[in-house]
């Protein structure tokens, strides 16, 4: 089984409203070293071993509802576990 | 002519369309729950406003994946009318139906008000009761109807003229002031204003009431032989 950890963020060129209004929260209270700020989405699946690479049913999952391509990046991570 | 509203769980303007439709247009109208697997007998379909699945994960984006929409993007291929407002044009974005995605709004607020709106394009089945060029007052109430698209995307509908509706005053940051769109084909309509909501005087306004009579006009012309 693996347990996969998913991070969504808004594209790099898409303005990201809830970003930019809490960077000028943390500026507003003094952090003036934070520069950006951007907010996204993490999500946390297991998967059960299949004869499908585990790698690619993540990718699926990821562009064809976790993510949408249009204004949404994402990044992932697998980790294989031994279950108990 | 008959229309379906379809009814996600969350919907919660499914009512005001059905309304709009029976009481105001006085044409056929029946509620479709999410998971039916049939349209057929229906000459048109609208995709309500609302919360469907309550917005979990992005707005519908679970509400593409039910079952009735295989239908609604059948019906949307056979060139039959589909109009989506609000939620229901974020359901048509996710499904692919419509180009771009749904933003934040700009203040982060929730945003419920009436609102002016252009009409940029009145050659459409959707729209050609208004005159080009009409400031309408149509409400908006969603805190996710910052149209965005890339650059691409956004000549294309510039130079296909499916930019239907603008807003006048930009709300909610919406790319181009861009309040609804349409496919290329000319029979799928998103938009973020409600018209199913300005359609009675006593109610505060009347001029949704046009977009409806557009559909029917439309319709009829296409399909109603008359004896003459």
């Amino acid at each position: 089984m693996f347990k996969v950890k998913v991070y969504v963020t808004l594209r790099e060129s898409v303005l990201d409203p809830q970003g930019a209004a809490v960077k000028h929260s943390l500026q507003s209270l003094n952090y003036n070293e934070v520069s950006e700020v951007r907010i996204g989405k993490y999500m946390e699946l297991t998967i059960e071993k299949s004869e499908r690479n585990v790698e690619d049913v993540v990718k699926e999952v990821c562009d064809r509802l976790l993510a949408n391509p249009v204004i949404e990046d994402y990044r992932y991570e697998i980790e294989e576990v031994v279950a108990q | 002519m008959k229309f379906a509203v379809i009814v996600f769980p969350g919907s919660n303007c499914d009512i005001d369309m059905y309304h709009a439709i029976k009481d105001e247009l006085g044409e056929e109208v029946e509620y479709v729950w999410h998971d039916a697997d049939s349209l057929e007998g229906f000459d048109g379909i609208l995709l309500p406003g609302g919360f469907s699945y309550g917005d979990y994960l992005r707005s519908g984006a679970i509400a593409r994946f039910s079952n009735v929409m295989k239908e609604v993007i059948k019906a949307a291929e056979a060139g039959k009318p589909v109009l989506g407002v609000c939620n229901g044009f974020q359901v048509l974005l996710e499904s692919g139906l419509l180009p771009g995605a749904m933003r934040r709004n700009e203040s982060l607020k929730f945003i419920c008000r009436p609102t002016a709106l252009k009409v940029q394009n009145n050659n459409t089945m959707f729209s050609s009761e208004y005159q080009e060029g009409e400031v309408i007052t149509v409400p908006i109430a969603h805190g996710e109807g910052n149209y965005y698209c890339d650059e691409e995307t956004l000549q294309q509908l510039k130079e296909n003229n499916q930019i239907v509706f603008t807003y006048e005053n930009n709300p909610n940051g919406s790319l181009e002031n861009i309040a609804g769109i349409i496919n290329e084909n000319g029979n799928v309509l998103g938009m973020m204003p409600h018209p199913e909501r300005a359609v009675d005087e006593l109610l505060g306004g009347a001029d949704g009431l046009k977009l409806f009579r557009s559909i029917v006009k439309q319709w009829r012309e296409a399909n109603v032989i008359t004896n003459a």
